[in-house]
């Protein structure tokens, strides 16, 4: 019970750190790279230049910690939708292991494509 | 009554009870928001792969970030995203309690400080991202 309880506490402290920088970052990057470069309201930076930048080490690391984080607060806040929200709660073990699996493959993918 | 009688009371939901009331559905969604935070990962994902193999790749990104449905699909994000934000900054003074010289910082200061902190970070992610470097 313990070990249950200290392993809901990592995923409740990695979900509230995902949360935190996923509001900071999430909206003003969506924001242009979604919505405002596609529709073309303003110019999309050029080749170039957008390769500097991700190819800068800051860079790197802060979008990988962002992609990281950002994938374990969707595994901890989506498994509690699917309990709570679908009422699902003897699926629980499965739906934990499917959220988590798809946040490491994710953070794998973030770790290949930002560092490989 | 028998052992395999007592049985644990459970109260018995219905699957949709969300949508009994606004607040419920305004709960469920904002714990929606999750899922085009991972989205957004995705996203960000191909545009930096898409920039990795080169220029012309990037610009079949953006053009296929322009098409309808990816568009529809980033503004609904967008709107998720912001409800999100949002929601976690006016939540945070709940979470942290900050104490300075032996009294507690009023809750709507620590909401105050969260909500600049957004719009500094964004200021500089948007003077980043349109060239300021």
């Amino acid at each position: 019970m313990a070990r249950r309880s200290s392993s809901e506490a990592v995923a409740w402290l990695l979900f509230s750190a995902g949360g935190m920088a996923s509001a900071l970052l999430v909206p003003v990057l969506l924001l242009f790279f979604g919505v405002v470069f596609p529709l073309g309201l303003l110019a999309a930076p050029d080749h170039t230049y957008i390769l500097a930048v991700l190819r800068h080490p800051l860079t790197r690391v802060v979008l990988f910690a962002l992609c990281v984080l950002a994938l374990m607060h969707w595994a901890h806040r989506f498994r509690y939708t699917l309990f709570d929200g679908l009422q699902l709660k003897r699926l629980r073990t499965p739906i934990n292991l499917l959220c988590y699996l798809g946040a490491a493959i994710g953070s794998l993918w973030a770790a290949i494509v930002l560092f490989g | 009554m028998t052992t395999s009688d007592a049985r644990l009371y459970r109260p018995r939901a219905s699957r949709f009870w969300w949508l009994h009331r606004r607040s419920y559905l305004l709960f469920v969604l904002r714990e929606l928001s999750s899922v085009f935070v991972a989205w957004f990962v995705v996203y960000l994902l191909l545009l930096v792969t898409s920039v990795h193999r080169g220029s012309g790749s990037y610009q079949r990104f953006l053009e296929w970030s322009g098409l309808p449905w990816v568009l529809v699909l980033n503004i609904v994000a967008l709107a998720f995203v912001l409800l999100h934000a949002i929601t976690w900054f006016n939540l945070a003074p709940k979470a942290i309690v900050v104490r300075a010289a032996g009294r507690q910082v009023p809750p709507r200061s620590v909401a105050a400080a969260h909500f600049t902190a957004w719009a500094l970070a964004s200021a500089v992610v948007a003077w980043i991202v349109l060239g300021g470097l």
